[in-house]
């Protein structure tokens, strides 16, 4: 059913001529009770996630190449100090152009205030944090794989291969049970509150909890320890701040 | 300014106790020595010092400094694919691009400022803690950083020793298992006693999906490491990184010290180096050493400083002494010693004889024997006596010790009208073996004997020679030379030994 109907949604452009050309594609999530890794509260393990809309595939350098058009102050040789370190769009072929080997590939290389930017231009915004890894639990025929081993050691696979290769191309990873692609295997991703995630710089550090609400990566404090996967994916949005940019991190849209 | 003076003073006593001993034993101060309560020496002086930081298996020169110093130190978090077996690639994440990471050394007092450089092309977060940081997590909170960035915090180095660092970026395990471990040398203020050659050598585990050995790449098997089920146990990163040409060269009469670490991230290592006894091993810091030690424990997370003098050239093999580790997971290296040899201290093969439990009987004799044939004094007593051991050992399970053999399936020596009648075609039989039947003292026996051409001419002769002039038999002799001649002129039955 939700597949179904992912085809045939465009997403609506807000604000006419702000907003880049490319139509894509996103799919109704419904949202529910969910047990993220980083419980919500001390003695909280659920949170609820409300229902949404997200991007079937990650933003690729040429949707982020037609924003930069629009918005010109946020090609790499205008763009503010504040939001962008030297990393910035460094791959691209032009100031404004990716070039040709690079358009279909997920644009990496951007700051979260630039995969900001491009969401609110198209109306949307960045997933948060609950969101994303409540769409990411899903295997291609279960809502919540997470307990399954095989499907665990599949996306753990991608963490053992360097980040050297070519990218894929966006949408090319088979589609979850969500009809969301991408989520596992390409790049990592922006949500909208890693900024506030607040983990540990020290991921044994145990802390004082109440000091320090999502003291969420240490050993004792990290609900489902094995869950090395979304372990990882914390710890490397905790690393980077706002301006930072990193060759395999990607973002997508929701709204 | 005093307070320098005062530490001044102290490294001079210390160095005037330090006396003629030809170990250097005392330079090592006796009783407690304060630990991180003696270890500041006050503010770095004189011009900041850019680390060496070298690969394993070397280690930089010593400071040579006599003050404490300002000490910049730049290390690069790389990820790489590389080889850690025959065919077997694995994503490893290094500290410099190695496993174990480059090696940092510095001594007691200085000042480090460390700057944690992460690689653009990195995947991942890391940091660093390093056990010889006094400071909570040991710098890995201050020094967390994300690919294409580089973080840097300063600490004084107060403890002297030998101090492992690894990655602390969630999930620690998963960093640790991927390599990202070395060592960081704290030299106490005198320096450490000099020697002929350093080697830096680090164990670890690693998990791989596919099992030990199986081709192509390999990724991170996170419930074989939880389950501390290890697919390989390396020194330095790979299957063979110190074996064949990257053996670890040295030569006799050389003073050896080694810096071992054990990375972890799950298994103790029982370190020891086959043929060799540790003179000095100093655990972790340890300002007193232990002495004449076989095999040493290092924790996972830990190091020891093991030191020995090379007397006997040939290969020393570095083990886990976990000794299934050593023939099923990779756990060896190889010290190669060159030299003359020295076989006062240890001779080398001299006696390789069939060995039945029931039978023991005294090599000396064929020891004895065995040097007097090479310089040609051999009597027809010595060659009996060796000949006796090797009988007991070779032959008479089936001939038994009486030489009566056993009635219609062996034949008898004792008294045998077939042995004594043909000195040479009983060296042949020996030599080559016997099918068929044959008569002896009348009665006739059809068995197989098997070629004993395993024996060398000298031992073929001492035992016929025992058998011509035991039990009642006629006396004479056989030479090795005899053996010799009928060795090369006759035809051993294929499979023969030798």
């Amino acid at each position: 059913m939700n597949r179904a109907c992912l085809w045939l949604v465009s997403l609506a452009i807000a604000g006419a001529g702000s907003a880049p050309a490319a139509t894509i594609a996103s799919a109704p999530i419904p949202g529910g009770r969910f047990e993220s890794v980083l419980p919500p509260a001390p003695n909280a393990k659920e949170t609820v996630v409300a229902p949404f809309r997200l991007d079937a595939a990650l933003v690729s350098n040429a949707d982020f190449a037609a924003f930069v058009g629009k918005h010109p102050e946020w090609r790499r040789d205008r763009i503010a100090g504040l939001f962008a370190d030297e990393g910035y769009l460094r791959h691209w072929a032009g100031a404004a152009d990716p070039g040709p080997a690079l358009a279909r590939q997920p644009v990496t290389q951007v700051s979260w205030f630039a995969a900001s930017a491009y969401c609110e231009a198209r109306g949307a915004r960045l997933p948060r944090w609950y969101e994303w890894e409540f769409v990411a639990a899903a295997s291609a025929t279960q809502p919540d794989a997470r307990d399954d081993p095989a499907w665990r050691q599949q996306i753990l696979d991608w963490y053992s291969k360097s980040a050297r290769g070519a990218l894929p191309v966006v949408g090319a990873t088979p589609a979850n049970y969500f009809g969301i692609r991408d989520l596992h295997g390409v790049v990592w991703e922006w949500v909208e509150d890693a900024g506030s995630m607040l983990v540990s710089d020290d991921s044994r550090e145990q802390g004082d909890p109440n000091r320090n609400r999502f003291c969420g990566t240490g050993a004792l404090s990290f609900e489902q320890k094995d869950n090395y996967a979304m372990m990882m994916r914390i710890a490397m949005l905790s690393s980077m701040k706002a301006a930072y940019s990193s060759s395999s991190m990607g973002f997508r849209c929701a709204r | 300014m005093t307070r320098n003076t005062i530490a001044m003073l102290l490294v001079a006593a210390l160095l005037a106790a330090c006396g003629e001993s030809e170990h250097a034993a005392s330079t090592h101060p006796v009783g407690p020595t304060g630990g991180s309560l003696k270890g500041d020496f006050g503010p770095a002086q004189g011009e900041a010092v850019h680390a060496v930081l070298t690969s394993p298996p070397e280690v930089p020169a010593a400071t040579n400094r006599k003050q404490p110093a300002k000490v910049i130190v730049e290390l690069e978090v790389i990820e790489v694919d590389k080889q850690i077996a025959e065919g077997v690639t694995y994503t490893f994440w290094t500290f410099g691009g190695t496993v174990p990471g480059s090696f940092i050394r510095v001594r007691q007092g200085d000042t480090v400022e460390f700057h944690l450089k992460n690689h653009p092309n990195s995947k991942m977060p890391h940091n660093i803690d390093l056990h010889g940081v006094t400071g909570p997590g040991g710098g890995a909170a201050s020094s967390f950083t994300a690919p294409g960035h580089a973080s840097q915090f300063t600490f004084k180095a107060l403890n002297q020793g030998l101090y492992v660092y690894h990655c602390a970026t969630a999930p620690v395990g998963m960093h640790v298992a991927n390599g990202m471990y070395g060592l960081i040398l704290v030299e106490p203020p005198e320096g450490l006693p000099p020697v002929d050659k350093e080697f830096y050598v680090m164990q670890g585990d690693f998990y791989t999906v596919g099992k030990y050995r199986e081709k192509g790449h390999q990724a991170f098997d996170m419930q074989k490491a939880i389950d501390e089920n290890a697919s390989y146990v390396l020194f330095n990163g790979a299957e063979g990184a110190l074996t064949g040409p990257q053996a670890l060269k040295a030569a006799t009469g050389q003073h050896i010290r080694m810096f071992i670490g054990n990375g972890g991230p799950n298994l103790v290592s029982s370190f020891h180096v086959i043929g060799e006894i540790f003179d000095k091993v100093q655990y972790e810091g340890g300002t007193h050493f232990q002495e004449n030690v076989q095999t040493t424990l290092i924790p996972a997370g830990g190091a020891a400083t093991v030191e020995f003098h090379l007397e006997v050239p040939g290969n020393y093999v570095l083990v886990d002494h976990s000794i299934f580790r050593a023939f099923n997971k990779g756990a060896v290296a190889i010290l190669e010693v060159s030299g003359a040899p020295r076989a006062d201290i240890y001779s080398g093969k001299q006696l390789d004889e069939v060995y039945l439990s029931d039978r023991l009987a005294d090599p000396a004799a064929i020891v004895t024997a065995a040097q007097a044939s090479a310089s040609g004094t051999l009597t027809k007593d010595q060659q009996a006596k060796a000949g006796e051991v090797l009988f007991k050992g070779t032959c008479s399970a089936c001939h038994q010790d009486t030489g009566a053999g056993i009635p219609n399936v062996f034949p008898p020596l004792a008294k045998s009208d077939f042995l004594l009648a043909d000195h040479k075609r009983a060296i042949g039989i020996v030599l080559n073996g016997l099918t068929g039947p044959v008569t002896v003292n009348g009665a006739t026996y059809n068995s197989v004997m098997p070629p004993m051409s395993q024996l060398n001419d000298d031992e073929v002769a001492n035992i016929l020679t025992f058998t011509l002039n035991s039990w009642g038999n006629s006396g004479g002799a056989v030479t090795a030379k005899e053996v010799a001649q009928v060795r090369a002129t006759t035809k051993r039955a294929e499979g023969a030994a030798h």
